[in-house]
């Protein structure tokens, strides 16, 4: 047993967070989410470019670092901790992810292209009604000749705006809910019928809603297995679930950091707000709910590669993961009384992005659910 | 003990209910479902129309204007506005102000004062909070020195600086706790003054919260030139004002009404949503029983609020009971925010503030702005006093520990 990071881990690590505390200070951040396009596409050739992060989880002869889930979680931890919006989950984790499983002739192609920063995947799943039922899919995809053609709506398309290329879910047999007759499709953001209405979102990122009207694909749009992607598409989210947990976890370390330093220096009835009991056992039950968070990220990109145990593995972390950023997120506000609720401190974008991470891929009572009857079988 | 209405109160209830659907602004029912910010003449829109029907300080004493009403009728229109969605009044000259005026003014300062908070003719401000002061109210430092001008009238001099000044960009006056006489124990050095807004050395700047909302501001008082007459009570004994101000804020915090209209709002959203297998999201075990909590919750709120108004009308101001009122009602309303947020799944990252125009929303529209109430909602368990000072009031006050 070993929980210790490898010496390339480590670097990946400073590397990271050595190139966000250069170029990405709150302020910064602030003043690029606060205006379109709400990222930095030189921040994106920089991840390419000089440091070489998005091939982290690739293989070598892909072109990337050699890295797997662990490699996603060290980045995506350290992303949490500076608020990143640019889009390596959707890219490289699930972009990647969908690639790197499915065998597409493209792959290699695609996932060279997303390692050099210039093909960048939006995961278009969600549907307006579907809550967070990964099955439940009425954008349908029907044959015509050798190909498809896409029709529908997909819902809160995170980092759509900055996307070259779509992962779209689609019905291609059965009903509404039904886990057969899903296909997964690779699609061009520019295609023909593609239109989307971009917005920001609550905590700074940027999403869209996404059209498809008889939008034609040709036969090796295909990702995977036609009727039956649903394995892949569970797959691909329980690592993304991973790699969030890992942001979630970058995100409740600054909450309760901030926290501390805070209430340490915050002075009322004549000393620091932190020696107040009542305050000082908030902040030790905040450090507990980040470190069992911690502990549940490890556990789950420990085990995300192993099918047997994967699904389990990402709904009991995501659990975890979820209760600490509502309990860590809110008292970190409460604590810093009136100063937490301003724009201009920092804390209140950690809030918030915490509020989104909670309900990201499913919210506690989804995960919850998924858990019990994995673990405990259908109920009576 | 019985909770029934009597035929004369069924028939208030059917007044006001007819009265709100006949004269409620339509131009600010309008600005408020495309979830805008209003200007400064619609927030007082409704006041207005209530104020002309003589309705709108149900917590006066009847020869200033109140309504004479009984506490069952003032829990009927509390029900009856918040179902119909009615903007609250603002509570900084009706309901905060006010109260300390007709206990402690003179008969001159409630001529001059309050006529104008009942006709919203005056928009007042709260200068309570300081950096350095928030639990720690008695702390504070905004200094007050008193001079004889060169004109031979008598004035406060006042220098520094309030916080958390809720709408203070448009008020023409402010109530201020202010320092008198800096040697003397905190709480017994302080003053209660008014002061016009627009005298020379008053600067306002806004606070942006993190929902991205303008509902805050800093003010900086800089030789601000304030005539005595101006202060409420004694000198030095601003500190009574301030408890007595704190305690009838506190007694309104608990939200009953708007929070069963919230929860009533919240199971038609939940009826409406979808759950993961399709059914109704109200339908969902897990869900409903958050639901189903929440109410149960509420229900043991309102029974103690009613028990508290009771004790009320039988001649007990608000006492520090009102500090359980705080607490729960905020708990519930950050619950009820919680819940509406979480039942709109996807819908509710999106950030679209003004619906106005062609700017529609994106998702359904009840989603359009859950998250910001819900990160604005922060707020009510930390202002008023935060919910961990509520629980020293209770402990001393109550407990006696």
């Amino acid at each position: 047993m070993d929980f210790s990071f490898t010496e390339e881990q480590s670097m990946l690590r400073d590397t990271v967070a050595s190139y966000l505390g250069d170029h990405y200070d709150f302020d910064k951040r602030r003043a690029v989410v606060s205006k379109e396009p709400g990222w930095r596409p030189e921040v994106w050739k920089a991840f390419a470019e000089d440091l070489g992060i998005l091939g982290a989880p690739f293989s070598e002869e892909l072109g990337g670092l050699g890295g797997g889930p662990i490699e996603n979680m060290i980045v995506m931890e350290e992303f949490g901790k500076a608020l990143v919006v640019e889009p390596y989950l959707g890219t490289v984790v699930i972009g990647g992810g969908f690639l790197k499983h499915s065998g597409h002739a493209a792959a290699a192609d695609l996932i060279g292209g997303i390692i050099e920063g210039k093909v960048i995947f939006a995961f278009a799943q969600a549907e307006p009604q579907g809550r967070y039922n990964l099955a439940s899919v009425t954008t349908t995809a029907k044959k015509d000749g050798a190909g498809w053609t896409l029709n529908g709506q997909k819902a809160v398309v995170i980092g759509a705006p900055f996307a070259t290329h779509f992962i779209v879910t689609a019905r291609t047999a059965g009903g509404e809910r039904d886990v057969q007759g899903v296909s997964v499709f690779l699609v061009e953001k520019g295609a023909k019928g593609v239109t989307t209405r971009d917005y920001p979102t609550v905590d700074g990122f940027r999403a869209s809603e996404v059209y498809f009207e008889n939008v034609s694909l040709g036969a090796d749009a295909l990702i995977g297995p036609a009727d039956n992607g649903m394995p892949l598409v569970e797959k691909v989210v329980d690592e993304a679930i991973a790699a969030t947990c890992a942001e979630a976890c970058g995100v409740l370390r600054k909450l309760h950091e901030g926290t501390l330093e805070y209430t340490k220096q915050r002075k009322q009835f004549g000393q620091p707000i932190s020696s107040f009991q009542v305050l000082q056992h908030r902040m030790v039950d905040m450090f507990i709910n980040v470190e069992q968070a911690v502990s549940m990220t490890y556990m789950a990109n420990i085990k995300v590669g192993d099918d047997a145990e994967r699904a389990k593995a990402a709904s009991a972390a995501k659990v975890q993961i979820g209760k600490a950023c509502k309990f860590v997120g809110q008292n970190a506000i409460q604590l810093h009384g009136g100063m937490g609720m301003t724009d201009e401190m920092a804390i209140g974008h950690y809030f918030k992005r915490a509020t989104m991470l909670e309900s990201a891929f499913g919210s506690v009572d989804h995960h919850l659910a998924r858990y019990e009857f994995l673990s405990l079988g259908k109920a009576a | 003990m019985n909770l029934d209405f009597t035929p004369e109160e069924n028939a208030f209830r059917d007044e006001v209910r007819t009265f709100i659907k006949e004269n409620y602004p339509a131009d600010l029912r309008k600005a408020q479902d495309e979830h805008r910010s209003l200007t400064k003449d619609e927030y007082l829109l409704w006041h207005k129309v209530l104020a002309k029907k003589g309705w709108v300080a149900p917590g006066w004493p009847k020869e200033l204007g109140g309504t004479g009403w009984t506490p069952t009728q003032k829990y009927i229109w509390s029900e009856e506005t918040a179902r119909a969605d009615c903007l609250p009044i603002l509570p900084f000259g009706m309901s905060m102000l006010a109260p300390v005026l007709y206990t402690f003014g003179t008969d001159e300062q409630k001529k001059q004062f309050l006529p104008d908070i009942y006709n919203g003719v005056t928009w007042w401000c709260q200068g309570y909070s300081e950096p350095g002061a928030g639990s720690d109210l008695a702390s504070l430092k905004c200094k007050a020195e008193r001079i004889t001008a060169d004109d031979g009238k008598e004035y406060y001099i006042v220098n520094g600086q309030k916080t958390w000044t809720t709408l203070g960009q448009y008020a023409d006056w402010g109530f201020f706790l202010v320092r008198t006489d800096p040697n003397s124990k905190p709480q017994s050095g302080i003053s209660f003054l008014l002061i016009d807004m627009k005298t020379p050395g008053i600067e306002v700047r806004p606070i942006i919260t993190l929902e991205g909302g303008h509902e805050v501001n800093d003010v900086f008082l800089d030789n601000v030139k304030v005539p005595v007459e101006n202060r409420i009570f004694h000198e030095n004994q601003g500190w009574t004002c301030a408890k007595a101000l704190l305690a009838h804020e506190r007694s309104g915090i608990a939200g009953v009404a708007r929070s069963k209209r919230n929860l009533e709002k919240l199971r038609t959203i939940a009826n409406t949503e979808r759950s993961d297998t399709g059914s109704a999201l109200l339908s969902d075990a897990f869900f409903r029983r958050k639901v189903a909590e929440l109410e149960i919750d509420l229900t043991a709120l309102e029974f103690t609020e009613l028990r508290t108004l009771a004790g009320e009308s039988s001649g007990k101001g608000p006492g520090p009971e009102s500090s359980i009122l705080k607490i729960k009602g905020t708990e519930i309303q950050q619950r009820l925010q919680e819940l509406a947020l979480e039942a709109v799944g996807h819908y509710g990252a999106p950030f679209l503030r003004d619906l106005s125009g062609s700017n529609a929303g994106v998702g359904p529209d009840y989603a359009n702005g859950l998250a910001g109430d819900m990160f604005n909602g922060r707020k009510t368990s930390i202002y008023g006093g935060s919910n961990e000072i509520q629980r020293n009031i209770i402990a001393k006050m109550v407990l006696g520990l």
